[in-house]
């Protein structure tokens, strides 16, 4: 099961297979798999099949889109009528949603049916899905490894073959660090192309949803279906619709890409660094000039990321008090001590501490030394990228230090866990697009991510330059043996 | 900076999530180390830099004062853990 959306959609429109047909195969290799790697919160086999007959319908009335019938899988972060909605988190445990977010609208608009709804850390706060309250993901290249996270469920079952793509959102490198992990390929766009509406919110100014697929190809043919302007998101851009699969077969000759000395030093495994050296060369075979660049700000993304994203949280999570959704503590004395006790009760320990965080950077007389501080540094680190962006056209580098860690290897110390995103962070704060897609694979067979990152609105560009990669390698094309 | 026992109690009241005693030192610990990464924040001198609140600098879009949403309290109360007649129920809060 290792098919490509533009294969799939070749398949149904010659009337090879059908939607159902298509949706039963991988409905059954979610049955037989999901039990190991948990990359599935919530699967429905009647709703999905319902689906793919609709998509059966539409076609047989030639009005079937590219990826009508085309299944995708959903990151449990995305609200969708009908569907337990559970963003990884006991206290939505039993919340089925009455709404669909924007992101699920526009793939039910394209004909797309759900194959299920995907693990994830709890409130996508982790980089290895073992914050989820639903259990951890396995990596289906090694079942003792971490996916990777927070969409380590999308990245799980791609990788796996349980679904041909999925969604995933990405507010400090939760698309391209499992993306990376996991062997596939993953793009977080450009802050605001993406409606968050029905998006359960972490960190508002930094999260955006965003394709995991196998292939660049097939993410453009995805942020076809996601990207678009939506009223309902008071930060979604107001653009024209562009075509991001428009630039695939452009030749790469000439193209600038910039080298950041800081993504290359100390803390970079040896294997990483030999991998990414070769995906150089390749590129420079293809055509392409390097350029080394600085983004010396860069070193400070964790620490401010650290202060935004908890601060933002902590006032978006406020909403959980077991008042109007989800779960409420079953004993209680007065409103206070319900609020305590649900709270309590319903978050995991990661979230708790970063609500923590959130809760004391925000205080009265720490909120300039902190709050005011980070989003001082984020402004340095912005203008880092646009000076880099004046000598080359795309910055690459590695998508994260190592191949996936051991699961509980790094669960009981948030500080290493947290420097697993040292190298995507620092795009969100900017709000540049950046993706992950497969370069290698360490001395242990486990998938090594390549990082590229682009100037605003540059996915085409970026997807270009991934997909030459591709016509080139076939490191997108390996799988997972024994799964 | 370190964080206090007393301190970790101080932030889990605002926040609104019971800690226990156990769990305080735990979260003291926790905490003084993701401190420990945030610190590295203080040693950069950023006078003068305008602080960014969003990567594209938006203002807020106006709409016209009219009723958009239609009516599905039902909806979404059924997904709510007490209500009645249309309200939502919480333990009483004025005597």
């Amino acid at each position: 099961m290792t098919h490509t959306l533009r294969s799939l959609s070749t398949l149904l429109a010659d009337g090879k297979a059908s939607s159902v047909e298509l949706c039963r195969d991988y409905l059954a290799r979610i049955q037989a798999l999901n039990p190991t790697l948990n990359a599935f919160i919530t699967v429905d086999a009647d709703r999905t099949l319902a689906e793919a007959a609709a998509a059966d319908a539409r076609r047989a009335a030639g009005q079937a889109g590219p990826l009508t019938g085309v299944p995708v899988a959903h990151k449990d972060i995305f609200c969708a009528e009908g569907w337990l909605t559970t963003c990884g988190s006991k206290i939505l445990a039993n919340f089925v949603s009455p709404y669909d977010a924007h992101v699920i609208e526009q793939f039910k608009a394209a004909g797309m049916p759900t194959l299920g709804k995907t693990n994830m850390d709890e409130f996508a706060m982790g980089s290895s899905n073992e914050t989820s309250f639903f259990g951890p993901v396995k990596n289906p290249w090694d079942t003792a490894r971490v996916p990777g996270g927070s969409s380590g469920g999308s990245a799980a079952c791609v990788a796996a073959g349980l679904a041909p793509a999925a969604t995933g959102t990405d507010t400090g490198g939760s698309i391209r660090q499992p993306a990376a992990l996991c062997g596939i390929t993953g793009l977080k766009p450009t802050y605001g192309v993406v409606s968050r509406y029905g998006m359960i919110a972490f960190a508002s100014s930094l999260d955006q949803g965003g394709p995991m697929g196998r292939t660049a190809e097939d993410c453009a043919w995805l942020l076809n279906v996601m990207a678009g302007f939506d009223v309902r998101d008071s930060t979604s851009l107001e653009r024209v619709k562009e075509d991001y699969t428009r630039d695939l077969t452009k030749p790469l000759a000439g193209l600038r890409i910039g080298l950041p000395r800081e993504f290359f030093g100390e803390g970079l495994s040896g294997d990483t660094a030999r991998a990414v050296e070769a995906a150089i060369d390749q590129y420079r075979k293809l055509g392409a000039e390097t350029v080394e660049v600085g983004l010396p700000n860069s070193r400070l993304s964790v620490a401010a990321y650290y202060v935004l994203a908890p601060a933002e949280a902590s006032s978006n999570l406020s909403r959980f008090d077991g008042v109007r959704y989800g779960y409420r503590t079953p004993e209680y004395r007065d409103l206070t001590d319900m609020y305590e006790k649900t709270r309590a009760e319903g978050f995991g320990a990661e979230v708790k501490r970063r609500i923590m965080i959130g809760t004391y950077v925000l205080s009265h007389g720490y909120y300039d030394a902190y709050y005011i501080q980070a989003q001082r540094l984020r402004r340095l680190i912005a203008n880092d990228f646009a000076e880099a962006f004046r000598q080359c056209d795309v910055i690459l580098g590695p998508t994260a230090p190592t191949t996936a860690f051991r699961l509980g290897e790094k669960a009981d110390d948030p500080v290493q866990m947290y420097l697993s995103d040292i190298y995507t962070i620092a795009v969100n704060l900017a709000g540049l697009p950046g993706m992950s897609l497969p370069c290698g694979f360490d001395g242990q067979g486990l998938p090594i991510g390549l990082q590229l990152i682009g100037n605003y609105f540059a996915e085409a560009k970026m997807l270009n330059v991934a997909h030459q990669f591709q016509l080139a390698t076939d490191w997108h094309a390996r799988a997972p043996q024994g799964i | 900076m370190s964080l206090s026992i007393d301190d970790v109690q101080r932030i889990a009241k605002l926040a609104r999530i019971r800690v226990n005693e156990a769990e305080a030192a735990g979260y003291q610990t926790q905490l003084n180390g993701i401190f420990g990464l945030i610190e590295a924040m203080q040693a950069v001198d950023t006078t003068g830099v305008e602080p960014m609140s969003h990567a594209q600098d938006l203002s807020q879009r106006l709409r016209a004062d009219a009723v958009t949403e239609p009516d599905r309290r039902q909806a979404f109360q059924a997904v709510a853990p007490q209500t009645e007649d249309g309200l939502y129920l919480v333990p009483k809060v004025i005597e």
